[in-house]
């Protein structure tokens, strides 16, 4: 589902040069739930960015679903987003003025299916979290845990062919978190490839496989 | 095409969401300001041009009409009067026409005062107007304007109706190098001398206007005129003629110049006999008024930037958001175009009913006081759809560039906020 191949990640700031990440291969197949752990700084969100397409690489190759996307435009990484990728990010970043559901709305509606369509969906993808009684709450009226669910169903609700998340519950209690991680193990149980950056070493038994990264290097 | 549909379906989305859960007073002040700004556009140039609008309909009320013939220069009157106005009676375009004699004369009053001849005789120079009575209030319905006394009878001989300014207590203002007369009052006899030929009237009423032809004139029956003034005919000097609807002030001057009668008088339109210092004065005031809203638009295109500026700076991590899960920077900057829209469609609208329902009747009303005319608010329907359009198309760029220069950052940078 996705390859990487060798790929660096070099930031200048001024004279200053950062190598964050020196050299990656990775493979991840389609329907697998793959977990990134490393220490604070190894470049973890980096590659990660790099992968999900909000980010391009210095040198090297990406390739998602047999398209490398290595070189696309501006424009079209937008669009390969929107059709085939879902993200869930630390801080929920759920947009403050739309409710609970008219977030979930939002990539619906630019893909360009119908109202009803898009009203539909979005309705179930709540319900299927647990928060259709919540609809047309804002996130301010949400509890952080009900915030990083309503995330999840904006990620998947228009089915990406990959979810990422970058530490979807470092903000969140255990009872939340607990609920988080059993929504990704039902999402995967139906197939979904999902990649997760965490460093909490407990919620990778829900994953197939882990990818520990050190100083901008896959080391096992 | 449907990328275009999609951003735009989601940028109204995103846009009527923003405007809908934004803080009403933000909202209510930025609609204010807009107001402000659309009424600065028109009132300002508005009330400028309708000192001297109001001024020039008061002329085409109370002297000129729509077209006016006067005498040939170095003539002593219209030649043929009567041939012309036997044409303009039978012509059904001109609904009504006054012909009027004139004649400088000199008025004296106070001499039965006079104590000595030492002191000099209290006169003024003005010019003095022969017409027919009725005629003439019917057609410029000076009567209404006699604020003293009363206006003439046509069956009564030996009586005057002076102009204001030919009296010192209402022209004061004028200065000393004036000629005027002080006190007389209605009933006082004043003397009218004419080529060295003088007369007894007593004064009837004093009739004053803003418009100068009315106020500096002295008015007697057009009898008494023919009796004071020897002509030897019945020329007058000063033909006020006005139109039906169906025809342009042009088209009626046409008529009249193609019966030939240019040979006889000078033909002008209404605003063909416009001193030309208030056209120069109108034009002048309107570049005024233009410039003044001009400042208006460009404080009102900064607020715009400000706001959306604002707007877009603080909520870029959302940008970035959206952008990241897959919605168009087009879409992102619809939102923001229709933000700036609804702050200039909404000023706009308050601001033309405020105008139509409040400004412009309450100044028809109550006009300004101005020395040569009653300045009304001009504010005609199409100049200010022109600036509304203005302000829209302004009120667009000055939103779009902030929504553009933040959309345009990059997407990782701005979920991250670096
Ligand atoms: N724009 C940048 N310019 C310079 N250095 C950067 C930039 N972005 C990241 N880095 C550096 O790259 C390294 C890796 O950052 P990254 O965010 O990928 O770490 P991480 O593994 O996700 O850490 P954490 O667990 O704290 O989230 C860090 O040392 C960071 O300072
Ligand atoms: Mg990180």
């Amino acid at each position: 589902m996705i390859t990487v191949k060798n790929i660096t990640k070099t930031f200048k700031n001024g004279d200053v040069v950062t190598h964050v990440l020196k050299g990656i291969d990775v493979q991840i197949n389609s329907g697998e739930f793959v977990a990134i752990m490393g220490k604070s700084g190894a470049g973890k969100s980096t590659l990660m960015y790099q992968m999900s397409l909000l980010d391009h690489p210095t040198t090297g190759e990406i390739i998602v679903d047999g398209h490398n996307v290595t070189d696309l435009t501006h424009d079209e990484r937008t669009k390969f987003r929107l059709d085939n990728l879902g993200y869930i990010f630390q801080d929920y970043a759920l947009v403050p003025e739309l409710t609970a559901l008219e977030n979930i709305m939002v990539p619906l509606l630019m893909q360009g299916r119908s109202d009803e369509e898009v009203m539909s969906i979005a309705k179930k993808s709540l319900e299927k979290i647990g928060l259709g009684h919540r609809e047309n709450n804002l996130p301010s009226q949400l509890s952080g845990g009900e915030q990083q669910r309503v995330s999840i169903a904006r990620a998947v609700a228009h089915n990406p062919k990959i979810l990422f998340a970058d530490e979807p519950t470092a903000n969140l209690d255990n009872v939340s978190s607990e609920a988080v991680m059993d929504i990704f193990k039902s999402l995967h149980n139906q197939g979904q490839t999902i990649v997760m950056v965490t460093h909490e070493k407990e919620y990778t038994t829900y994953c197939d496989r882990v990818i520990h990264i050190s100083d901008g290097q896959v080391v096992a | 095409m449907s990328n275009f549909k999609s951003s735009l379906k989601v940028g109204i989305f995103l846009g009527v969401r923003q405007l809908k859960r934004a803080s009403r007073w933000t909202t209510g002040l930025i609609v204010f300001i807009m107001t402000l700004t659309f009424l600065n556009l028109v009132v300002v140039s508005g009330i400028l041009i309708g000192l001297i609008v109001g001024g020039n309909n008061a002329n085409r009320e109370q002297y000129s009409g729509d077209v006016i013939m006067t005498t040939l220069s170095g003539k002593p009157d219209i030649v043929k009067t009567q041939d012309i106005l036997a044409t303009i009676e039978g012509n059904k375009d001109f609904t009504q026409h006054s012909e009027r004699y004139l004649s400088g004369a000199t008025i004296e009053a106070n001499y039965k005062t006079r104590t000595n001849f030492n002191t000099k005789a209290d006169t003024a120079g003005t010019q003095l107007a022969g017409i027919d009575v009725d005629r003439e209030n019917d057609f410029s319905n000076i009567s209404k304007y006699v604020i003293e006394g009363s206006y003439l009878n046509p069956n009564e001989s030996g009586y005057v109706v002076l102009g204001a300014n030919v009296l010192r207590r209402f022209s004061s203002s004028f200065g000393d190098g004036f000629d005027s007369l002080d006190g007389t009052y209605p009933g006082d006899t004043v003397k009218i001398t004419v080529n060295g030929k003088t007369q007894e009237f007593i004064v009837k009423g004093i009739v004053k206007s803003k418009v100068g032809e009315v106020s500096i004139r002295a008015f007697i029956t057009r009898g008494d005129f023919l009796r004071l003034v020897d002509r030897g005919s019945l020329n007058a000097n000063e033909i006020a003629i006005r139109r039906t609807a169906n025809l342009t002030d042009d088209q009626a001057k046409d008529i009249l110049v193609s019966s030939g009668f240019d040979q006889y008088a000078k033909i002008q339109t209404a605003t063909e006999a416009i001193p030309d210092f208030l056209n120069q004065i109108e034009l002048a005031f309107g570049v005024l008024g233009n410039m003044i809203g001009a400042i208006g638009i460009v404080v009102a295109s900064i607020t715009i930037f400000i706001v959306i500026f604002i707007n877009a700076v603080t909520r870029r991590k959302f940008i970035g958001i959206m952008k990241g899960i897959g919605v168009s920077s087009m879409a992102i900057q619809i939102s923001y175009l229709l933000q700036s829209l609804f702050y200039a469609v909404a000023g706009s609208l308050v601001g033309t009913i405020i105008l139509y329902g409040l400004l412009v009747p309450a100044f028809a009303k109550h006009p300004v006081n101005f020395p040569f005319s009653d300045g009304i608010l001009v504010a005609e329907p199409s100049g200010t759809a022109i600036r509304v359009g203005i302000l829209l198309v302004v009120t667009l760029i000055a939103g779009f560039i902030p929504a553009r220069m933040i959309v345009r950052k990059n997407t990782l940078d701005s979920i991250l906020g670096r």
